[in-house]
């Protein structure tokens, strides 16, 4: 399982309910269920990867975020997870905001635009950034609104969302984001996890 | 038609209440079954049979010697595995294979026709309720069906909340649409139509109303399907001959097609159940039950529930599966849902569909898995 995940996993404690947003194959999901005896639910745009989930005993609707979530009643999991998928959305905002009334808490990962490989990529190259974790060409990735972890630090900031935890991911390597660090773990990290609550 | 000595029953003592307000009992519930009830009897499944259905799921009808409507699905190594689950199935009441219906004699010796109690499908479940009882069975491992028999589904586990561990409706409805009372009505209109259908009295096989049934069939035959499908299976092909005849004989393979579907459907079920059991169909609307909210008919079960749809099902489409999983979702049941790519219309739950089957198959062997730990 890939980091991004096990540090995930580490945010929640035992014997909650969770629900994972663009759950994909269910790793994630059977991880949770397996060893943190989580009363775990999915949903998942692709017909293909609910069928995954299905084979692996998980409990997923197939469905659109954007659409799906609002027929989930208030704070109803303890915690929503969204996987390096808030930027795919049309409106980002809106998600994040379901997210938050939906779920007690949320955890959304997001793929740095500020990281330095992507800027050097466009600085140097003059062509759009293609990194690990940002793998598609311009004309097929399914990201519409990029943005960096400074970004995001500042948008949920200005929403009043609290911020309970933010780590910044570069490979195996993952350190706290606060206020005087921003600058360089912008730079530095590949991947930013929010721990976020309204 | 309810005579053949292939058919085994369940004469239910006990009183029934139906929705009507008439009370029947010492009635009979034809039923089958497949694979064998374990020592723990945890391992059953009830099977809900949709309009046309019968309680022979698979291997062959002993009556009409075809195969069982949902041989695909069930049977030894198949999605519903009976070398592992203990598979029930009966004939609703109304029906025509056994089960009480119009073509039952009443007290006086006299057949029902329509003179049978109009029956719902709540009553269906409630009559069907009896067979646990039979075999012993506290709690069943499953139950599903798909179109009416998954609106049975929903009532059953509406009206009995922890009689069933998992809950499975397919291409299904909580509320029957206009547009599905519409056809239903056309069915029933072309059989009172029928010369020989004669208030529902009629008696012999040679003078029932065989033609308005087959037309009822023809028109219902195509909502089961969709315009893709058809259009694939047989476009604009000729039937037997090299151009159009310039008559009304069936110049088209789709007309052949259909005709051939209403005259073999005769044979093996009656009339007045048709009405009957659409009538039933019609009356489900199964948030009018709880006063419009559709949560409350789910919210003292635990059961795990997994919805499934299919994109080219315009008769029950997937909006209407999605709506069970809305309700479901906002009581936070557990339920999972799934639409499968076809283009078979709403017959794809009958079909071999890989897809679906594969899905149902995973969905019930890990329930059960996870049941044993």
């Amino acid at each position: 399982m890939k980091n991004e995940f096990q540090i995930i996993a580490d945010l929640i404690e035992k014997d909650k309910k969770v629900l994972d947003v663009g759950c994909a194959d269910g790793t994630l999901m059977k991880f949770l269920k397996d060893n943190k005896n989580i009363n775990i639910r999915g949903l998942e745009i692709s017909k293909e990867r609910v069928q995954e989930c299905i084979a692996k005993g998980l409990t997923v609707i197939e469905g659109n975020a954007e659409k799906d979530l609002k027929q989930f009643p208030d704070k109803s999991f303890d915690y929503v997870i969204l996987s390096q998928t808030l930027q795919a959305f049309l409106n980002p905002e809106l998600v994040l905001d379901e997210l938050l009334r939906v779920g007690k808490k949320a955890i959304v990962t997001i793929p740095n635009f500020g990281y330095w490989k992507v800027r050097f990529h466009l600085l140097i190259k003059g062509t759009m950034p293609i990194t690990k974790t940002l793998p598609d060409e311009w004309y097929n990735t399914p990201n519409l609104h990029m943005c960096t972890i400074k970004d995001f630090f500042h948008f949920v900031k200005s929403k009043d969302i609290k911020i309970f935890k933010s780590l910044a991911l570069n490979n195996l390597n993952s350190s706290i984001i606060n206020q005087s660090n921003l600058g360089v773990k912008n730079l530095f990290a590949d991947l930013g996890i929010f721990l976020i609550e309204k | 038609m309810n005579t053949e000595k292939n058919i085994k029953t369940l004469i239910v003592k006990k009183q029934l209440k139906l929705d009507c307000g008439k009370t029947i009992k010492d009635f009979p519930i034809a039923y089958e079954t497949y694979g064998s009830l374990n020592s723990k009897k945890d391992n059953a499944i009830l099977v809900f049979h949709a309009l046309t259905g019968d309680q022979f799921v698979t291997g062959i009808n002993p009556v009409t010697n075809k195969e069982g409507w949902w041989s695909y699905a069930v049977g030894p190594d198949k999605a519903i595995d009976t070398n592992k689950y203990f598979v029930i199935c009966s004939n609703v009441i109304g029906g025509c294979m056994g089960s009480y219906g119009p073509s039952h004699k009443d007290t006086d010796q006299k057949i029902f026709g329509t003179n049978f109690p109009v029956i719902t499908i709540n009553d269906m479940v409630n009559a069907q309720y009896n067979l646990l009882d039979h075999f012993g069975i506290d709690k069943l491992f499953s139950i599903t069906g798909g179109s009416m028999g998954g609106m049975q589904v929903l009532q059953f586990i509406s009206n009995f909340p922890d009689k069933s561990k998992t809950v499975i409706p397919i291409a299904t409805t909580s509320s029957h649409s206009a547009q599905n009372i519409a056809f239903n009505e056309l069915g029933r209109q072309a059989i009172t139509a029928d010369s020989n259908w004669k208030d529902g009295n009629y008696t012999s096989n040679d003078t029932n109303p065989g033609k308005g049934l087959a037309v009822a069939r023809m028109a219902a035959h195509i909502t089961y399907l969709s315009k893709k499908g058809l259009q694939e299976k047989f476009g604009r092909k000729l039937q037997e001959r090299e151009d159009l005849k310039f008559g009304f004989d069936a110049d088209f393979q789709i007309e052949s097609y259909l005709r051939y579907q209403g005259s073999v459907f005769v044979d093996r079920f009656d009339a007045n159940s048709y009405l009957y059991i659409t009538r039933a169909m019609d009356y489900f609307d199964l948030a009018k039950q709880f006063n419009g909210n559709l949560s409350e008919a789910f919210k003292n079960t635990n059961a795990k529930f997994f919805i499934i749809s299919f994109t080219s099902d315009w008769l029950y489409p997937t909006q209407e599966n999605k709506d069970i999983v809305i309700a479901l979702n906002s009581i936070g049941a557990d339920v999972g849902f799934v639409e499968i790519e076809s283009d078979k219309g709403h017959d794809s739950f009958l079909l071999d569909v890989p897809d679906f089957l594969s899905a149902l198959k995973n969905f019930l062997d890990k329930s059960y898995e996870e049941n044993k730990l």
